[in-house]
């Protein structure tokens, strides 16, 4: 692990790293966040060091509210970020379309963390359009090196403007790995205090019809900040000019020859002359930008409005692909308008059936109980199992089957009201501990008040296991000198008077499944929270106490029960008998729970 | 100069620990070095692929297909499935110990036998070098030190552009210092393992 506190030298740091670094350099000294991936780290960086470096850092209970403690921060003159994955910025904009109207005082920085090609999302949505619709200054940063510099640049322009900047990296950025030079930090201070203006900061529709002009004339400022930035750059000589953002400037840089480069770095407002100088007296200009024509709707607009008939190449023309990351065999699409290196030739894929490896649920994970438990209860009922964002999204796969309808955070818990109502299948939510707190108790407040027939099903697994076993509301918090109480999900779920509500063990299949034939057949309301520690947090936290397990396979009837059921992992079969992977079990005795044998034994 | 590894393997195995470990012997080589990394949802049991490159002008952290001048494959299975990053030049370095998948460990789906997959990748390419790298760990003293034992491999590769000595130091620099001469010594006898064979 690079040691980011260190004042001097360089490291090898991961984009996120380099993000971090930048945040301790430009001295921010505010920064809040919702787990996600691909900017999860930054995250798990600040929890380890921010009180360090006289940094205030939390875990808000989601992206909106993260959004709305930064933007006080700021508007009380304190450097802040909030930082989230791209998706999260759709819970967020609410608060961002109107904290546009007011600005800020101190910088604010929005980091939303895209992901092309979907590596760890649900969607592969183009945040830049946000910065179009919100009327915010945004920066892409194109390797970990120049991430780490654009965030004191980030947070100067949006003093000098008074707006928050929306900083948007993408999975290739966050997750590449390169050097990085250390600067000095800026010393600011962390303490703030609010200047009242009810003109700026009360949008009511007399003031907000007003900021709406003043947001508009800082957008004229910031457009001529975009013409003068050193971020939006000129490189290389050629009759063809390539525009390009983000990580596709290092493909275009190192795989693309004889053509000259503008980079862009600061991408909202686009320096407008400086493109339409740039494109003058090219034979033809390239547009390479991940997912959608951002940067090239607006170059072909600017061609139209300078009378420039300059061809423009790129999504529009069919020659590069709106959907998925790019890459240097994407580029190489270009092969007919510029310069390259003749492709290496790959080996041909080897005359070999090779078995998948998709992600799965780990090995004594406590997922595998309920889902179990749930679909011995459920027998031959039909049910709608709506699921959530977290591991257990994994429960779509075999022999669980336990995913019919993911969409977004808490959407889960909302469609099964809608299930409910209009179908006569059983309709039941799974959804994270976390996920609740973040948006799972007002659709279940939904469905008590409209008397929706669902089940929902809360995985407590004491972490916010998927994005890396960050803390939430219902572990409490112990980190950066402030420890505050876990919230009881129970007493939650009890004060909204569901009508049923029952916690359970899911190592305890058997018992657990009980409970859920209860929950199904409740006419109205009921909430199962199953309840067992992730064994990945508690091996972390050196608690994972681990039981040897042994299958005797004199009392085995082979019937597979324990891998049709449960299929962990560590239950390995060698020819037709089970057995126990001892590196892999934990000792969880789930399979020995449905064993109807006994044939497992776990020892304690 | 530009030089692009290709690591593939199974979450679990050492394969961002093994990037880290070449990516600090590239920096302190005084290369330039771009990389990317596996995180988040992949990493539950998946697949695992990380691209170090270095050199002069490297800047991007992704290869073309076919691009690797070394491709270290921590699993069997992972090395066939990925063996379009190499191209017939590629050295090819395999370890023989499988990671069985969740399905086959189940009984539901088959593991390859392993002396077809390296059969099928001798069909493809003539440098290909296998070892057993958990077997010598395990000789050194531990299992886990099965990374320790393919840097050290990787080490003896002919035209390998990072030194052995600078290797090995920044293995032991990225260690817990308890598991230091474990490291050390799996590194050597990996490194012994590659300069026997031909090529």
């Amino acid at each position: 692990m690079a040691d980011i506190l260190s004042n001097s030298g360089r490291d090898l740091l991961l984009g996120n790293e380099a993000i971090t670094r930048g945040l301790i350099e430009a001295g921010v000294k505010f920064a809040s966040t919702y787990p996600g991936t691909p900017s999860s780290e930054i995250g798990n960086n600040l929890e380890k060091i921010s009180h360090k470096v006289g940094m205030y850092f939390e875990f808000s209970v989601n992206e909106k509210v993260a959004m709305e403690t930064a933007a006080a921060a700021a508007s009380s003159g304190v450097r802040s970020i909030v930082f989230m994955k791209h998706v999260g910025l759709n819970v967020a904009a609410d608060p961002m379309m109107t904290l546009a109207y007011s600005g800020v005082r101190g910088a604010m920085l929005i980091l939303t963390a895209d992901d092309p090609s979907l590596h760890s999302s649900q969607n592969e949505q183009d945040n830049r359009i946000y910065s179009k619709l919100a009327l915010l200054p945004m920066m892409e940063p194109s390797t970990p090196a120049e991430a780490k510099d654009m965030v004191a640049e980030a947070c100067r322009i949006s003093e000098e403007l008074g707006l928050p900047l929306i900083f948007r990296t993408t999975t290739r950025v966050n997750h590449a790995r390169g050097i990085v030079e250390f600067g000095t930090p800026e010393g600011t201070s962390a303490k703030g205090h609010f200047e009242k203006d009810t003109a700026r900061f009360v949008n009511i529709p007399a003031f907000a019809k007003k900021n709406r002009v003043r947001l508009l004339d800082l957008n004229r400022k910031a457009m001529a900040l975009s013409e003068a930035s050193p971020l939006n750059f000129i490189e290389g000589e050629g009759e063809t000019g390539v525009i390009t953002s983000g990580v596709s400037y290092t493909y275009v840089k190192e795989y693309i020859k004889g053509v000259q480069i503008l980079k862009l770095g600061f991408t909202n407002p686009l320096p407008e002359k400086k493109i339409a100088d740039f494109i003058k007296g090219k034979s033809r200009i390239i547009v390479v930008e991940e997912l959608e024509p951002f940067l090239e709707d607006q170059v072909l607009r600017i061609c139209a409005q300078n009378k420039l008939s300059v061809p423009v190449y790129g999504k529009r023309s069919g020659h590069l692909p709106v959907e998925w990351e790019y890459s240097p065999d994407v580029i190489a699409r270009l092969k007919d308008l510029v310069r390259m290196d003749a492709p290496p030739v790959p080996l041909k894929p080897v005359d070999v059936k090779l078995p998948g490896r998709p992600p799965t649920l780990c090995a004594g994970c406590p997922h595998r109980g309920i889902f179990a438990a749930t679909k011995k209860a459920m027998g031959k009922r039909e049910a709608v199992y709506c699921s959530d964002i977290g591991c257990y999204t994994l429960g779509v796969q075999s022999p669980f089957d336990m995913a019919d309808f993911i969409i977004c955070m808490g959407g889960g818990a909302g469609a099964a009201g809608g299930f409910a109502q209009v179908t006569d299948q059983k309709s039941v939510a799974f959804i994270g501990d976390s996920t609740f707190f973040h948006s799972g108790i007002p659709p279940l407040i939904s469905a008590k008040f409209n008397d929706h027939k669902l089940v929902m099903v809360i995985v407590d697994n004491r972490t916010t296991a998927m994005t890396g076993h960050q803390p939430n509301p219902g572990t409490g918090r112990d980190f950066g000198g402030i420890t505050t109480e876990a919230l009881d999900i129970e007493a939650v779920v009890k004060g909204i008077g569901v009508d049923f509500l029952a916690t359970v063990n899911p190592y305890d299949v058997k018992a657990s499944s009980k409970v859920m034939k209860e929950a199904i057949d409740t006419d109205g309301v009921a909430v199962v929270i199953s309840k067992m520690a992730c064994p990945l947090e508690l091996k972390k936290q050196r608690a994972l106490v681990i039981r040897e397990t042994e299958v005797d396979q004199s009392k085995c009837i082979k019937c597979y029960t324990c891998l049709k059921t449960i299929a962990c992992p560590a239950l390995v079969k060698r020819g037709d008998e089970v057995h126990v992977d001892e590196v892999q079990c934990i000792g969880c005795g789930m399979c020995a729970n449905v064993c109807p044998k006994d044939a497992i034994e776990v020892r304690q | 100069m530009r030089y692009t590894i290709q690591i593939v393997g199974v979450g679990g195995q050492g394969v961002l620990l093994a990037s880290m470990v070449l990516g600090s012997a590239a920096m302190n080589a005084g290369y330039k070095v771009a990389m990317s990394e596996v995180h988040g949802m992949a990493q539950r049991g998946g697949s695992v692929l990380c691209t170090l490159r270095f050199g002069d002008g490297v800047i991007s952290p992704l290869e073309s297909s076919g691009g690797a001048d070394l491709l270290m494959g921590f699993e069997p299975v992972e090395t066939c499935r990925n063996i379009s990053l190499a191209n017939e030049d590629t050295k090819i370095l395999m370890n023989l110990d499988p990671v069985y998948p969740s399905m086959v460990a189940a009984g539901f789906e088959d593991y390859p036998n392993i002396d077809e997959m390296v059969a099928a990748v001798r069909e493809r390419t003539e440098n290909l070098v296998t070892i057993d790298a958990t077997s010598i760990a395990i000789a050194a003293g531990k299992a886990v030190a099965a990374n320790a034992v393919m840097i050290g491999a990787v080490a003896a590769a002919k035209g390998f552009p990072l030194s052995k000595d600078l290797l090995k130091d920044m293995l032991a620099k990225n260690v817990p210092p308890k598991f230091v001469d474990l490291n050390k010594k799996a590194f050597d006898m990996g490194y012994e393992h590659m300069s026997k064979q031909k090529g």
